[in-house]
């Protein structure tokens, strides 16, 4: 069979759909460096540490390089496909050109319920650092948070609606703040510059691993926090000037910063703060590198790292807002959901309808479930959508072998990284069992009942053959 | 394959599918949190009445950095006692494991049959 360039050549003003106004193709690699790195970097900065919690640091060490492979996994696997399929939407369109509608229309609401999760749980991480701010201030009592957590989901949503190139652009700046951050505490605290404070051996004395090996199984939950969300960086296809160059090399250029600050984060953390309290998010270390600069004795740090906090949280949730509404916007053009959510805006050319009907949603859970709750729901959407991409990497590579159709990037070792993902999706989905059971079924249950929502209710709405919008030739076996 | 021309859904029907997404949504997300189901509390199994450093089996560079953070042996008894408990029942496993297998068998398997309509429409049958 012939080669021939699959990658989406759409004009700025066309659509796959044929719509006359469509989103603006101005975006370069390091912006889906600054979208994927941004979008996760505040998991080095909070939440990882729950993974501590659950087993212990040596634990939590495991878990995030289990982790780190589990997601490099997905980078690699990510990056061929998304390099084909060049549209917005990111897994959500590559299912529906390679498993199916129903398939598709899962993965569009993991998508949305991971970025969604992610963002209420950086906005609660904001409140909570301006409330430790004004009473480093000297502010008395107790700060409300809440129309601080409020003002960060209404702001970054306005920098959404108003351009993708200002929005991410802004993602790029903030986003090397806080990794340089992480790079200067790890320096300062090490003993690279002036007097080390680590203190590993001491600290870990007699509880290096509190739970045995099940401690570091329970671990692998949280582990998946120091990632979650790399993936995003697909969400962005329809809006990069060279999408079969830029989105590989961007993906994978931000796993390799992410293995790097996670590590890095996990060393410092450990080395000062004794395990039960870096593994309390809630009571404990909220924001660890945050807690671990507030021990280092300098001033200087504790600001730049409380900046650090504050600029991940940003950055991340200011991703998670572009890919959400970007999920949602490319269900609705399709008619997986109302066709109204579909609409770009004639002037910033943002999916402007999307993102305003998800800042509601954002604010529920924001406001009204703890952090590690929402962290869960995240994870869990996440993890069922890690469980997807194996799937359909297999099927991908089966319907359209390599000389069949052009691909901007082949990952190697086929099928080796979709079974190392599959087996690491198995080994989480049992440490989300040990803790958190019950929203896992419940969750898996929401989705059994969209799903027969959808097949037997919402698909009626949706044109068959023109949901297929890549220039691909008919799959083998059909 | 007969090409398929999807009705026109009508704006309250388009709200009407909006509005039971979310409240699937909600219900799904919040639902465990208000029946107290969701998450792994930590529990103290053996509180000590009279903590000390030593009793909390920290040692002292552990105490020391406890200290640093503003914590006594008496507030820091909770948060370093607590633990999570990973018992579990051979039937609750196999429940979540057919759950989640179920689950990907209907999905792969409604999507397979959704799939071969768009590829025989998109490229005929041929």
């Amino acid at each position: 069979m012939a080669s021939s360039d699959i990658t989406s050549k759409g004009s700025d003003d066309a659509t796959p759909h044929g719509a006359k106004v469509g989103l603006l193709r101005v975006l370069g690699p390091a912006h889906i460096w600054a979208l994927g790195v941004g979008i996760v970097l505040v998991g080095e900065y909070m939440g990882w540490n729950f993974s501590v919690g659950k087993g212990g640091a040596f634990a939590a060490l495991i878990a995030c390089w289990f982790a780190g492979i589990l997601y490099t996994c997905v980078a690699m696997i990510d990056s061929e496909v998304t390099s084909t399929v060049a549209a917005a939407g990111g897994q959500y369109t590559q299912a529906k050109h390679i498993v199916g509608p129903l398939m598709a229309f899962n993965v569009g609401l993991y998508l949305v319920f991971a970025y969604t999760m992610l963002e209420a749980a950086n906005a609660i991480t904001a409140g909570y650092l301006i409330s430790v701010v004004a009473g480093m201030m000297g502010h008395v009592g107790d700060l409300d948070q809440r129309p601080f957590i409020v003002l960060v989901i209404m702001f970054l949503a306005w920098l959404n609606y108003r351009g993708v190139l200002a929005t991410l652009t802004f993602n790029l700046v903030i986003t090397s703040i806080a990794f340089v951050a992480i790079l200067v505490l790890f320096l300062s605290t090490s003993g690279v510059l002036g007097g080390g404070i680590m203190q590993h051996a001491a600290l870990f004395e007699g509880h290096e691993l509190p739970y045995g090996w099940i401690g570091v199984l329970a671990a692998m939950h949280f582990g998946l926090w120091y990632y979650l969300g790399i993936e995003g960086t697909t969400q962005a296809a329809e809006e990069v000037r060279s999408p079969a160059r830029a989105l590989p090399f961007g993906t994978l250029a931000g796993i390799m910063t992410l293995l790097i600050a996670a590590t890095l984060t996990w060393y410092i953390c450990s080395g000062i703060l004794p395990w039960e309290f870096l593994g309390d998010g809630v009571d404990g270390a909220v924001a660890p590198l945050f807690s671990a600069a507030q021990l280092s004795g300098s001033m200087a740090l504790v600001w730049f790292l409380g900046f650090g906090t504050l600029f991940a949280t940003l950055a991340s949730a200011n991703g998670c807002i572009n890919d959400a509404s970007r999920a949602w916007f490319a269900m609705g053009r399709d008619k997986y959901l109302p066709f109204w959510f579909g609409a770009v805006h004639p002037k910033f050319r943002t999916p402007y309808r999307s993102i305003i009907f998800l800042v509601p949603i954002a604010m529920i859970f924001a406001l009204g479930a703890p952090l590690d709750q929402v962290i869960t729901f995240s994870i869990l959407s996440g993890l069922l959508e890690y469980t997807f991409m194996p799937l359909n990497i297999i099927q991908f590579r089966r319907k359209w072998p390599l000389n069949s159709i052009k691909r901007g990037y082949e990952h190697p070792f086929h099928p080796l990284p979709a079974i190392v993902l599959l087996c690491l999706c198995g080994i989480t989905f049992f440490a989300v069992f040990l803790g958190y059971g019950t929203q896992l079924v419940a969750m898996i249950g929401f989705y059994i009942v969209v799903s027969l929502w959808f097949h037997f209710w919402r698909y009626r709405f949706v044109n068959r053959g023109t949901q297929f919008t890549m220039p691909w030739p008919k799959p083998h076996g059909y | 394959m007969a090409h398929y021309e999807a009705p026109k859904q009508s704006k309250a029907g388009q709200l009407l599918d909006v509005v039971v997404l979310v409240v699937l949504t909600i219900g799904a997300l919040f639902v465990p949190l208000w029946m107290g189901m969701a998450g792994a509390a930590k529990t103290v199994a053996n509180p000590d009445a009279n903590p000390t450093w030593e009793s909390l089996g920290q040692n002292a560079v552990q105490a020391a950095q406890y200290e640093k953070l503003g914590y006594t042996p008496e507030t820091a008894h909770d948060l370093i006692l607590a633990r999570f408990d990973y018992s579990f029942t051979t039937a609750a496993l196999v429940v979540m494991i057919a759950v989640i297998v179920l689950y990907y068998f209907l999905m792969l398997r409604f999507s397979e049959v959704e799939y071969r309509e768009v590829i025989s429409e998109k490229f005929g049958d041929k």
